[in-house]
Formats: C-alpha cells, structure tokens, sequence
C-alpha cells in the first residue's frame, strides 16, 4: 500500500490565450500510493480538471510531468480510466452497448465472446443498473447516466481511476446513495481513485487523503490533508464523529479562509466567460 | 369526477384506445385536418377566379377544372401510347412467327418502337435521373465532408473551393457538363443515354454542396466529451469514425442531404428544359414550343406533378432520418 503507483512531479501548463500564455498550474507535486482514494478540492476554475486531464493525458504538462508505475504517461489510455463532469455516454448507444464499446477495447483480444459479455453484465450489476441496461442515455435519469459512466470505467480495469465530480450534478440523496456504492466499490476493488469535488462532506467521507489546491492563475497544491478514519465508514455515525469534524472544519478553513476568493464577482464573471467563448471557438 | 365508480365498458374501450394512440386528441387532430383543407379550398378558388381573369394569346390561363381534365387525357394518352407499342412489338412477333415458318433458316429482327414518351414517362424519367444524380452526389459529399469536418488543416484548404462553387447556378454549368460528356463519355453501346449523363453531373455537381458542407459542420462540432472518450479508449481511426463521428453527424449530415435533395430536383426540371433532355423539363419546354389550346393546362399539370413529387421526396428523406436518427426527441420537421 506504500509503494508509490502515480506520481505527478513539477507540473505546470501554460494555455496560449490571445493575451499571451496563460499558466493555469505550476509545480504541482504528488504521490499517489497503490489502492489510495485521493480528492482534489479547490475553488471553481482553479484547475481541477486541468490537473485531472494531464493525468489523463487530454492535456500535456508544459512543465514537468506524470509518472505512472515509474513510466511517463503522454497520452491518454485506458489504463486511466476517466468518469467526465457530465457522464458523456454516447446517446446513440444503450447503457450496455456503452459499456461494451470500452471493455471490446481493452479485453476484445484476451476474453471470449462470454466473458466479454459477462463482465458488462457484471459491471453494470455493481452500480445497481442490472435493470435499466438496454436503455438509452435519453431514456434514464441523471444519476443512472452517472451511475454508468462510472460502470464503463470500471470495467477498463482501469490501475487508476480518474473522477471529475461524478456527482456534482445529482441530488442529494442520489449523490449519497451513489457514494456509498463508490466506497464499496473501491474497497471491493481496491483500485487507485483520484476524484474532483466540491463538496467537502464527500472528500472527508471518500477519501484516505485530501489535496486541496491553492486558486490561480499559477495554482498549485496548497495543503494536503490525511483522513485517517476507519473503514468501513457510515456517514450517519460520522456526523457526530469529532474527529470527523475536525477534519471537516480543517477543510472548510483552507477553502474559506486562506484560499478566499478575492477576486470581485464581476471580474470572475467576465473572467468564465472569456473562458467559455475559448473553449467554444476550440 | 375525480371518483370514477362505474366504467362503462364502451368508455374503458375508448380509454384503452385513446392510450393506445399515445394522447390522440380529437380536437387537435380535427384541426389538424380542417385547417390545411381549408387552406386547399380557398387556394382552389382564388385560382379557379384568378385564372378566368387573365387571357394569353393561348386561351385563358388554366384553372383547376382544366387541370383535372389535362391529367386525364395526359393519362389516356399513356395508356393508348402503351396499347399501341404493345400492338407494334405484337405485330412485329406475328409477322416474325410467319417467316420462320416458311423459312427455317431466317433470323428475326426486332425494331424497337418509335413512339415518343408520354408525359408518365417522362416523368419516370426525372425521378430516376434525380435520384441517381443525388445518390452521386451523397456518395462523394459525405465521406469528403467526414474528412474535411476531421481535419482543420483539411477544412482551411478546401473552404474557399466549396464557397466558390457552392452558388454556381446549373445553367452555368451545363453547357461545360454537355461537353465534357460528349467528349468524354464515347462509347458504341452506351449503358446510359448521353442525355441522361449530362442531367446526372448537372444535378451531382449542384446537390453537393448542402450535404458536404453540413457534414462538414457536423462532424467539426463533435461534442469535446465525447471525442476524450474516444480518446481514452484508444479507438482506432476507423472505430472513431464509425462509432463517434458518423452517429453525431448524423442529424446535421440529413439535414444537409435534405436540402441537396431539394435543390437536386429543381436543378434538374431547369437543366431538362435547357438542354432539351428527357424528362417533365422537355415536357414543359415541348408543350410551350407546341402551343395548343391544351398546351398550358398541361403545362399545369407537370408545374403541379413536379410539386408533389418535390414534397413527396422531401416527406421520404424525413422519414429516412426518423428511422436513422437516434435522437427521436428532436423536432424533425
Ligand atoms: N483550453 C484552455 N485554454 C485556456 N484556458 C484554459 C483552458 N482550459 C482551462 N483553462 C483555464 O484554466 C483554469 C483552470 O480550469 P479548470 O477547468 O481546470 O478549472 P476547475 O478547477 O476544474 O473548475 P471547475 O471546478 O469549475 O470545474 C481556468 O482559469 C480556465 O479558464
Ligand atoms: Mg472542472
């Protein structure tokens, strides 16, 4: 469990705006151990998701980079598997044929047409959607198009998984009941997690550790933060939990005391808006 | 009358029909016919009053009545054209039967029949040559327009291109079309009528351009999630395309093809008429050249056919990209 599985040294990334470069991380440093659920936390548009695609390799570093099992990872594979922000389910396919679109992939050559078919059936079982799997995306609520991103990603096998607010769009008791499956998961699994948040209940409750990340431009690791709470964990015996709370409130500090936002809203606005138009004219 | 005690068994047959058709509103369908009937109607007799009032040098301008009469002669005018060739190749058999009975060694020769197309024919003759020239046009527009939208070097280079050509109207090109073919296409026992090849580049050459372009837009526009998925597996080129690109770009690419189709079929109707080749465009430009009594109603006629016909492909390509589509919900109209 110590052994070091992912590794993230000095890295940076510059984004060519018409402004000039615009450096969106710098020296970002990180070690991931085998098995190890990570949470990234930060403010909206600190570079979460920018740190999760370089991992990914949807983006390359400028600077430094991602070691994975000792190796440099420079482009994206299915051994990092990625759940996106919003599901992305291809709307053509049904829930099932999703799913098999990745696992004929990455076991089209070493698995039979039965076990191909099994262990879609099989992933599919472990986020609860045994009974929904000939749907398509247009056909199931928000939480099952999660529930089946999350499926497609497991069954990469993926040795790390990459999470970027898988629920950050559910409501509050699909989000529960969806963590709890998570947590099950992984411990089922023990696969390497790295996962976005917003939500600081869900990164004390998921994680073994907590890194949270200083706002940009130029953001980097700010504090990383050990949750050294039992396994298993039950969210209601946790909310009288003092340690639980301390650990809480510790985040809490860092995001809404020494990371503050500063910025006056009307320059943030403007700021995600200029954001926008980039990504769309890209 | 929330509290439903009694449910008349006519009533629940009625309930469970209504379900059947999926919330049929009988209101809503009423209106739905009544009021493009009555639109129908008032078109029929602004037309059929109109029409009294306006004198050419042919007779007065055809109304509805004249066309109703015009389409029936123009159909017994078929059918008799059909009886006669039928009697032609009969006579012909009969007479070919008699000299090989007394002469065993005669080859027998069979003539082909002269009479001249009907306006059925004619016709028949404009749909298969718009529907070949489209079906070219598709089958270069949209792998081209899958290459163009994948490629943003690709697009750059070949923009200006398309939007030079893109307004070219048929007429300028159909002088080139004629003799290129002419020149080109030479051959003793030609599959294809020359005619019939000129009409199929003119309408390939203008219905290209909506499904290339709209294609192109499509598959440029791919949602970004989407292709990082791609991306993340690791799909192969030819994966990618046949598993991402082609299933989004597909309502833009109908869209596109619809439009082609449109265009198709009046580039053609005009090219007919230029260049005198076979179809309900020569019908028009002979019936105008002729100038009988009867010449404008039939006129009438083709203009209505050409109409309908133009619809009836439309209503096809939509149903078409109903069944393609995945995205049932999207309003399709
Ligand atoms: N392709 C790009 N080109 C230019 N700037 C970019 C690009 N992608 C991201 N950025 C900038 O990098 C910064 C970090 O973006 P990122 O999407 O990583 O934020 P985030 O922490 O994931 O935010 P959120 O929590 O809202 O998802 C932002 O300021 C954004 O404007
Ligand atoms: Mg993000």
């Amino acid at each position: 469990m110590t052994q070091t599985h992912l590794e993230l040294s000095g890295v940076g990334i510059d984004f060519p705006t018409p402004k000039g470069p615009f450096t969106a991380l710098n020296n970002v440093n990180l070690k991931v151990h085998d098995g190890e659920f990570v949470s990234l936390i930060g403010h909206s548009g600190c570079g979460k998701s920018t740190v999760l695609n370089i991992v990914a390799g949807l983006h390359q570093a400028t600077r430094g980079g991602v070691l994975l099992n000792g190796r440099e990872v420079n482009e994206p594979g299915p051994e990092r598997a990625v759940v996106f922000q919003n599901h992305s389910l291809l709307p053509w396919l049904s829930a099932w044929e999703n799913v098999e679109l990745a696992v004929k992939r990455v076991f089209g050559k070493t698995k039979s047409r039965t076990e191909i078919k099994e262990w879609i059936a099989h992933n599919l079982e472990l986020v609860h959607m045994g009974h929904a799997m000939h749907k398509r995306p247009g056909e199931i609520s928000g939480g099952m198009k999660q529930r089946v991103g999350i499926a497609r990603a497991l069954a990469m096998q993926p040795s790390v998984l990459l999470l970027d607010e898988p629920f950050g769009a559910l409501d509050a008791l699909t989000r529960a009941h969806l963590q709890d499956s998570l947590m099950e998961i992984q411990a089922q699994l023990g696969t390497t997690v790295i996962m976005i948040t917003h939500d600081v209940d869900e990164a004390v409750l998921l994680s073994d550790r907590i890194v949270m990340m200083t706002n940009g431009p130029s953001a980097t690791v700010g504090q990383i933060l050990e949750v050294d709470l039992e396994r298993p964990r039950n969210r209601l015996a946790l909310a009288d939990n003092a340690h639980y709370n301390h650990l809480r409130s510790e985040v809490l500090t860092f995001l809404y005391e020494k990371q503050r936002k500063i910025e006056p809203f009307s320059a943030r606005t403007t700021a995600s808006a200029q954001a926008k138009k980039k990504t769309e004219v890209a | 009358m929330t509290a439903q005690t009694f449910t008349h068994p006519w009533r629940k047959l009625k309930l469970t029909l209504s379900h059947r058709l999926a919330d049929f509103n009988p209101t809503q369908w009423l209106i739905s016919m009544l009021l493009p009937a009555t639109g129908i109607v008032i078109f029929l007799m602004l037309w059929h009053v109109g029409a009294g009032q306006i004198n050419t040098s042919l007779g007065t301008f055809p109304g509805p009545l004249d066309v109703v009469e015009q389409s029936q002669s123009l159909w017994e005018g078929h059918q008799a054209e059909r009886e006669s060739e039928r009697a032609f190749y009969q006579r012909q058999e009969d007479r070919n039967a008699a000299r090989m009975a007394d002469d065993p060694g005669y080859t027998p020769t069979i003539h082909s029949y002269p009479g001249k197309a009907t306006f059925i024919d004619q016709t028949v003759t404009s749909l298969v040559t718009v529907l070949a020239g489209f079906l070219v046009a598709s089958v270069i527009a949209i792998p081209c327009g899958i290459l163009i939208g994948l490629s943003r070097s690709t697009y750059l280079a070949v923009n200006p291109i398309i939007q030079i050509f893109k307004p070219v109207s048929p007429l300028a090109w159909l002088p080139l079309v004629t003799m290129v073919v002419s020149a080109v296409y030479v051959s003793d026992d030609p599959m294809f009528e020359k005619s019939f090849i000129t009409s199929l580049f003119t309408v390939t050459l203008c219905s290209l351009w909506p499904t290339l372009i709209n294609t192109a837009v499509g598959v440029a526009n791919i949602d970004r999630d989407l292709l990082n998925v791609s991306k993340v597996l690791r799909l192969p080129t030819f994966t990618h395309i046949r598993k991402i690109v082609i299933p989004s770009a597909i309502p833009m690419m109908f869209t596109g093809l619809r439009v082609s189709l449109g265009i198709a079929w009046m580039v053609l109707i005009a090219a007919e008429m230029l260049a005198q080749n076979p179809g309900l465009g020569k019908f028009v430009w002979d019936e105008f050249q002729n100038g009988s009594s009867n010449s404008l109603g039939r006129i009438m006629v083709a203009v209505l056919a050409i109409g309908l016909i133009g619809y009836a492909l439309d209503r096809i390509m939509l149903m078409l990209q109903q069944a393609v589509s995945w995205d049932k919900t999207s309003e399709q109209r």
